[in-house]
């Protein structure tokens, strides 16, 4: 097999910190160049050193991707997965070692860069089409076949800033869809768009992949990535930890415990938006049950608040989300017997929760909690208070961490047979 | 199969092949430009006519009427249209480069492709303009009835000059506003100061000799006096040293305009 990208110690290191706007303003680098311009000239380098605060987005990955494989990275966020396909995609430098491509380079990693809000959708499909790499005559070859593709005929000439959202997306991503690279570099472009057309653009993910290209694909959608993909990179700190076989890697990564967390979340000094947080203060969303929690397991937790004046009516809740911000289960402790208690000022309660069997599917969720008065009457509200990993749990089928369904719950079935059983014993 | 190596501080080899590449997406980017630039204005393409010209009568009425400027017999107007045209051009072009990577900071951070290919085609864009304002040159040599010199047959050279000076600066400041957003407010500084301290609404022989020299450092002394000989003829010679000055000059901005793009070019994704 040939290699078709070939990864050595590839490293790439940012310069952080509060102080790198202060020093590099114009004024201070001709502040420092006039004050003693012999000390600024011997300076400098120590200088930016002292300064600045490194930090190391990728440290020493390599790795090597065969001719036509087609590739999942995998990782939380911060973990390096878009710095590393930037860095493959030419978009920035690498601080330290190499990386080596055969062949032809698409890189996505947006949904319609470059697209002009005063352009027409035809003029855009050029315009796109062009910052992507293709030529002018492979547009126009193409044309039909990308109209087609965004289903938006009729709007042609219109401006792209009169398009609903949807349609600029899909129009974005037939341009996109119509590459024909050998190497395809594809970062979080599906989670937008609605359901339908996601599932057409992993339909066309699907095909380029299996016309033996290779493709390098990044996103937070397990069930995209492991029926894509065959192999997957786990990233972890800008760290290669682990390529192997998708569901090999992907086991490991979903039941990897991480310190980001964490048992106690202290919420009392995360700013709140308005009115929230005055009246009732939640203060700590404790975790029960063993991290990472477990699909199909039991799961406990605790929250902690404070009433700050006395308020009637209460009651506390937390929601799992997924990343982008939809909310798929709500637990509220008002739910069942309408219980809500009234609080007096300055006492400090906490709220237990437990569920039997947590029934999200394995993956990443984002974690909300909140709590009200009455029905309606926001008390204090945090959304995505922390992400939260459900693992694997031990009666979890295979089924649900390869289709990434949301929730499932435990429903009766009953089977019958509507063919008379003379005819269904000839059948068998 | 063309292998391609990335690696810190090696783009050099391909860089030049990638540019002549990606020569369509340069016209794509100047048309781009050019049809955005009047989307949703009344009279359109008339600004670039409106503009020079309302500029061409304050300057002739400043400096012709008010300040009695020595016009060697030429009409004002065209006096000062010849060394507006340069100017136009070059001040225009320079602002839009010095802008189009921050403008067009999406694309850097999301896609490749030799960032030069940026500034260049927002020179291209300034030049279109300058070709629309040409015809109020020529709208201006009929009104009043005025023969152009041979010289004119050498306009192209003083035209690309013109043209290289642009490129040059556009390269300085564009690479420079990526990192100090301080140039956005130098350049239309620049600008406004430039329209008098360039010869536009004079004869840069008003400026008494043993300044002019040094008076030429700035490269469209030579450009300008250059577009005057080649439209109004022999009697308005070129001051040579000065000339050869202002083409140094150009040279000079041009090449280390493009070794500082270069050199600073690879940061643009992470610093913009």
């Amino acid at each position: 097999m040939n290699p078709a990208i070939s990864v050595e110690n590839l490293s790439k290191r940012y310069i952080i910190g509060h102080q790198r706007d202060a020093r590099d303003g114009l004024r201070h680098a001709l502040e420092d160049a006039f004050r003693n311009p012999f000390k600024w000239l011997l300076n400098r380098k120590k200088q930016i050193t002292a300064t600045r605060e490194e930090f190391w987005a990728l440290k020493q990955v390599s790795f090597t991707i065969n001719d036509g494989d087609v590739v999942g990275v995998i990782g939380r966020n911060g973990a390096g997965k878009s710095t590393l396909l930037k860095v493959l995609s030419r978009i920035t430098e690498p601080t330290e070692g190499r990386v080596r491509i055969k062949g032809r380079v698409a890189s996505l990693l947006e949904v319609g860069t470059g697209f002009h809000q005063e352009l027409t959708g035809r003029e855009n499909i050029f315009l796109n089409g062009a910052i992507l790499g293709m030529t002018k005559a492979e547009i126009k070859r193409k044309f039909d076949e990308i109209v087609a593709f965004s289903e938006i005929e009729k709007f042609l000439d219109t401006p792209v800033k009169r398009y609903s959202s949807g349609m600029y997306v899909r129009l974005a991503f037939a341009v996109a869809a119509h590459l024909e690279p050998e190497i395809l570099i594809v970062d979080e472009v599906l989670a937008v768009g609605d359901a339908q057309f996601q599932k057409k653009c992993l339909g066309k993910m699907k095909n380029v992949a299996t016309e033996g290209r290779t493709v390098l694909f990044v996103s937070h959608n397990m069930a995209a990535v492991s029926s894509l993909c065959g192999t997957a990179v786990w990233l972890k700190d800008g760290k290669l930890n682990s390529m192997g076989p998708t569901r090999q890697i992907m086991d490991k990564y979903l039941t990897s415990s991480s310190e980001a967390e964490k048992p106690v979340l202290e919420t009392s000094e995360i700013p709140r938006i308005g009115d929230f947080g005055r009246r009732i203060k939640i203060e700590k969303l404790e975790w029960l049950t063993e991290l990472p929690i477990q699909n199909g397991e039991r799961l406990r937790t605790r929250i902690h608040f404070q009433a700050l004046q006395d308020v009637e009516d209460v009651s506390v809740g937390l929601g799992f989300s997924t990343l982008e911000g939809v909310r798929l289960l709500s637990y509220d402790t008002d739910f069942q017997d309408g219980y809500r208690p009234s609080l007096k000022k300055g006492t400090r309660w906490t709220a237990e929760m437990s569920i039997s069997s947590l029934p999200l599917a394995p993956g990443i969720y984002s974690i909300d909690i909140g709590s009200r008065s009455g029905d309606s009457f926001g008390l204090d509200y945090l959304p995505n208070v922390c992400q939260m990993e459900i693992s694997i749990g031990k009666n979890t089928p295979s089924s649900i961490v390869r289709d990434g369904a949301g929730v499932r719950l435990t429903s009766e079935w009953k089977w019958s047979s509507e063919t008379p059983e003379s005819e269904f014993q000839a059948v068998s | 199969m063309s292998e391609l190596i990335i690696e810190a501080g090696r783009t050099e080899k391909q860089y030049w092949r990638d540019l002549w590449r990606y020569r369509e997406l340069f016209a794509f980017l100047a048309w781009r430009d050019l049809l955005v630039r009047y989307k949703q204005t009344v009279v359109g393409v008339a600004w670039s006519l409106i503009r020079p010209f309302i500029t061409m009568v304050v300057l002739t009425v400043v400096f012709g009427k008010f300040a009695k400027m020595p016009s060697g017999g030429v009409p004002y107007p065209i006096l000062v249209f010849c060394g507006m045209l340069p100017w136009q051009f070059f001040s225009t072009a320079m602002s839009e480069s010095g802008n189009s990577l921050v403008n067009n900071s999406n694309l850097i951070s999301k896609v490749y492709f030799p960032r030069l290919v940026v500034p260049a085609s927002s020179v291209i864009t300034s030049f279109v303009d300058f070709l629309i304002s040409a015809a109020i040159m020529v709208g201006l040599m009929i009104w009043y009835q005025y023969l152009p010199s041979f010289n004119c047959l050498f306009l192209p050279l003083f035209v690309l000059m013109a043209f290289t000076a642009s490129f040059g600066v556009g390269l300085w400041v564009a690479a420079l506003m990526v990192k100090y957003r301080d140039f956005r407010f130098i350049v239309p500084f620049v600008v406004q100061f430039g329209l008098y301290i360039s010869p536009v609404g004079f004869f840069s022989s008003v400026v008494p000799d043993q300044w002019r020299l040094l008076y030429s450092i700035n490269p469209m002394v030579g450009v300008i006096d250059g577009f005057r000989w080649a439209i109004l003829g022999g009697e308005h010679q070129i001051y040579w040293p000065g000339f050869m000055v202002s083409i140094g000059g150009i040279v000079a901005v041009l090449v280390t305009g493009i070794w500082y793009f270069r050199k600073t070019e690879r940061t643009f994704a992470d610093v913009i």
